[in-house]
């Protein structure tokens, strides 16, 4: 019941829930885009950092997240998920991990909502920046690049985990309770990691090339509703300020009183500002091949270079020459004097999945969308390079450098290379199945009972002998113990 | 009020001791740091914004997540830098522990000094494994890199049950519950100590005492 509840405290609280969740969102899928991400600690509050942490906004997915939530909240019965997949160019695909943002119905009347639940969910996010690093799809999705790419999903409504697999397994990142119901953040994920083992891995022509145009070619015929997660700055399209997070921009001004210590203000009011120019770019290569996926790890390692653009840091917009390469963006420097050209032909196909409309303000957004599945894919940019063509020469077990990766067909080298749980034709076995067999190793034979006894029986034997040893060089031993004082 | 107690054990290898233990402890000091207070008017206070990083490990297949903060990391990475050194000289085997306990402050009149309450105690237990070849550190980087993982979300966990934590301060007050003296950001009051156990099992002493009390046991 939320009755007890005043209309401020109220509308606070739906606030709060709803950039939680879009924040939940940023958290996640940045985690997934394959890079480090760096964000600046700030000692004087913008106003613009909701629950004083410095998560940046992917335009494009604040806006899925907007079209999936549809203008709802998540609520008791209503789940906000987030799912995470990958897929191979070949067209096999794999749910990785599933995200849920859950209430239920148990109601903490008694807790402050400006105060306790804003602080709590502050923590909440925290535990969830650190919990994205530490599931399965966080390393795959470090390693993305030639064979598969990382895709997203926001939906609302009934939690869908069968796609996990079997003995998919759940953590809990929090929870946290309101007078309108108890907050859950968990994660459910696959551990079962092998991909169609029936489809063996086939030499397909060059890809790169394909890639390199593949706004163009569309390799992914079948992937309707993806589309590439890269976003511009604000300036380039949109003509302005892009307002993010809402229609009319809001921002969380937060101030805390600490007289008398158990009351609190929290203003959150509405204000001008402008969105930060985010300077991560990112575009994923096709993948390549369909085998499982520790071996494609190692793979994807051989045959793309590791993309030059390292840690993605978010506060320090990076420039880039326009024309250094066709799929760089130039991202203006804070005078915004580079002319902003967003060289990715990406436009057509964003435009035909529903490009990221502009958000002047006061214009309503888009309009409610289905909350059916859109699928994003997240893409890493190569580096600039010349095209190999083709980019994996040879077996797989050819090639043990990942420094090869760039150079010249001819200037591989041959190492045996046998990298853990790597299949080979004769007993092919994966990481889950390992895991399995060698759960539960046998208890160590000196840990047996009889062992011991045995051990004490002799020890006892040889006792007076010992003795007398230690008492003929009890110098020795008093000199040491000096030593150690 | 009892002060909070939680015990994490993890066995490394000796090049693997400083990220581990950064590892954890800065997981522990995110969850446990907030942005700068700043106070206006009586009894307002606004907080600033706390960013953070990623941070790849060397030796261990994981990536921790830290507080933005080049003074914070330097302060944690000297502390873990002299319990990696006191485990080193201790003996090959070592043994050890590090403590991270957050603590408020509580004025006394003069002439006693303040004192010290803890509410947190985090106590991280290292035991240095050695490996005999490459094969086995490779096996080794990636198991420590999923124990941290539980480790983790062990931390996640605690954090998450919402238990005790200081009120917020008076600006009068604020230097007894936080530390002021960073820049960017303001932990809780905590202090790192730690203790080196000399697992020197093959010692006489210790012979001598394990047989002395399997005789007794009999």
């Amino acid at each position: 019941m939320d009755s007890d509840l005043s209309s401020q405290d109220r509308k606070d609280l739906d606030k709060f829930i709803k950039f939680f969740a879009l924040k939940t969102v940023q958290i996640i899928v940045q985690a997934r885009l394959g890079e480090k991400i760096s964000t600046c600690s700030s000692s004087s509050p913008t106003g613009s950092d909701w629950f004083n942490l410095a998560i940046k906004d992917i335009p494009e997915v604040t806006h899925e997240a907007k079209k999936a939530l549809a203008g709802q909240l998540p609520g008791i019965g209503r789940s906000m998920c987030v799912e995470i997949s990958l897929k191979t160019s070949e067209g096999d695909s794999m749910e990785l991990e599933t995200w849920c943002l859950e209430m239920n119905e148990k109601c903490d009347k008694d807790i402050k909502v400006s105060y306790t639940v804003y602080n709590r969910l502050s923590l909440l996010l925290k535990s969830l920046l650190a919990i994205t690093r530490v599931t399965p799809a966080y390393k795959l999705s470090r390693k993305q690049g030639h064979d598969y790419v990382i895709l997203y999903r926001i939906y609302f409504g009934d939690v869908q985990l069968t796609g996990l697999g079997e003995g998919f397994q759940s953590v809990r990142v929090g929870v946290v309770g309101t007078p309108i119901g108890t907050i859950t953040l968990s994660c459910a994920y696959r551990t079962n990691l092998a991909l169609m083992s029936s489809r063996q891995f086939e030499r397909t022509g060059p890809i790169m090339g394909i890639i390199i145009d593949h706004f163009v070619e569309r390799p992914f015929t079948n992937m309707a509703h993806m589309h590439p997660c890269s976003y511009r700055t604000p300036g380039e399209d949109e003509g302005g300020t892009y307002a993010g997070i809402e229609d009319s921009q809001e921002v969380c001004t937060t101030s805390f009183s600490t007289s008398p210590p158990s009351q609190c203000v929290c203003t959150v009011s509405q204000a001008h500002f402008k969105t930060p120019k985010p300077a991560l770019m990112a575009t994923l290569k096709v993948p390549l091949m369909g085998l499982g996926v520790s071996q494609q790890l190692y793979s994807s390692r051989l045959s793309y270079q590791t993309p030059a653009l390292g840690t993605v840091d978010l506060c320090h917009p990076t420039a880039f020459t326009a024309g250094a390469h066709p799929h760089q963006m130039v991202v203006p420097g804070k005078e915004g004097g580079v002319p902003q050209v967003p060289a990715q032909p990406n436009h057509g196909t964003a435009a035909e999945h529903g490009r990221i409309p502009s958000f002047p303000n006061g214009q309503s957004p888009l309009p409610a969308q289905p909350t059916s599945c859109v699928f994003l894919c997240l893409q890493v940019h190569p580096p600039p390079s010349p095209a190999p063509s083709s980019p994996l020469q040879g077996s797989l077990h050819s090639n043990s450098s990942s420094h090869s990766g760039g150079q010249p067909q001819d200037d591989f080298v041959m190492v045996d290379f046998k990298p853990a749980f790597s299949k080979d034709d004769l007993l092919p076995m994966d990481l889950g199945t390992f895991y399995r067999e060698f759960q539960n190793p046998p208890q160590l034979a000196s840990l047996s009972i009889d062992v011991s006894a045995q051990s004490m029986a002799e020890d006892l034997d040889s006792l007076p002998e010992k003795l007398a040893i230690y008492e003929k060089n009890i110098d020795e031993f008093d000199a040491f113990v000096d030593t150690l004082q | 009020m009892n002060c909070r107690s939680e015990v994490l054990e993890v066995s490394v290898e000796g090049r693997q001791v400083d990220e581990a233990m950064l590892a954890l402890l800065h997981t522990i000091l995110l969850h446990r740091s907030t942005g700068k207070f700043l106070y206006k008017k009586e009894g307002t206070y606004s907080i600033g914004t706390v960013g953070t990083q990623d941070v790849d490990c060397d030796f261990i297949d994981f990536t921790l997540v830290r507080v933005s903060s080049d003074e914070l990391d330097r302060v944690i990475r000297k502390a873990v830098a002299e319990f990696k050194d006191a485990l080193g000289n201790s003996g090959s085997d070592g043994m050890g522990q590090i403590s991270l306990e957050f603590y408020q402050k509580k004025k006394s009149r003069w002439p006693f000094s303040d004192e010290c309450i803890p509410w947190e105690v985090w106590s991280i237990k290292v035991n240095v494994v050695n490996l005999a070849n490459e094969q086995e550190r490779q096996i080794c980087r990636e198991k420590v890199g999923e124990k941290l993982g539980e480790k983790v979300i062990n931390i996640v966990e605690v954090i998450n049950r919402h238990e005790y934590l200081p009120k917020m301060p008076t600006q009068s007050e604020v230097d007894n519950v936080f530390d002021t003296s960073l820049k960017d950001v303001q932990p809780y009051l905590y202090k790192i100590t730690y203790q080196i156990t000399d697992s020197l099992g093959t010692s006489v002493s210790t012979t001598m005492r394990r047989l002395i009390k399997d005789t007794l046991a009999l």
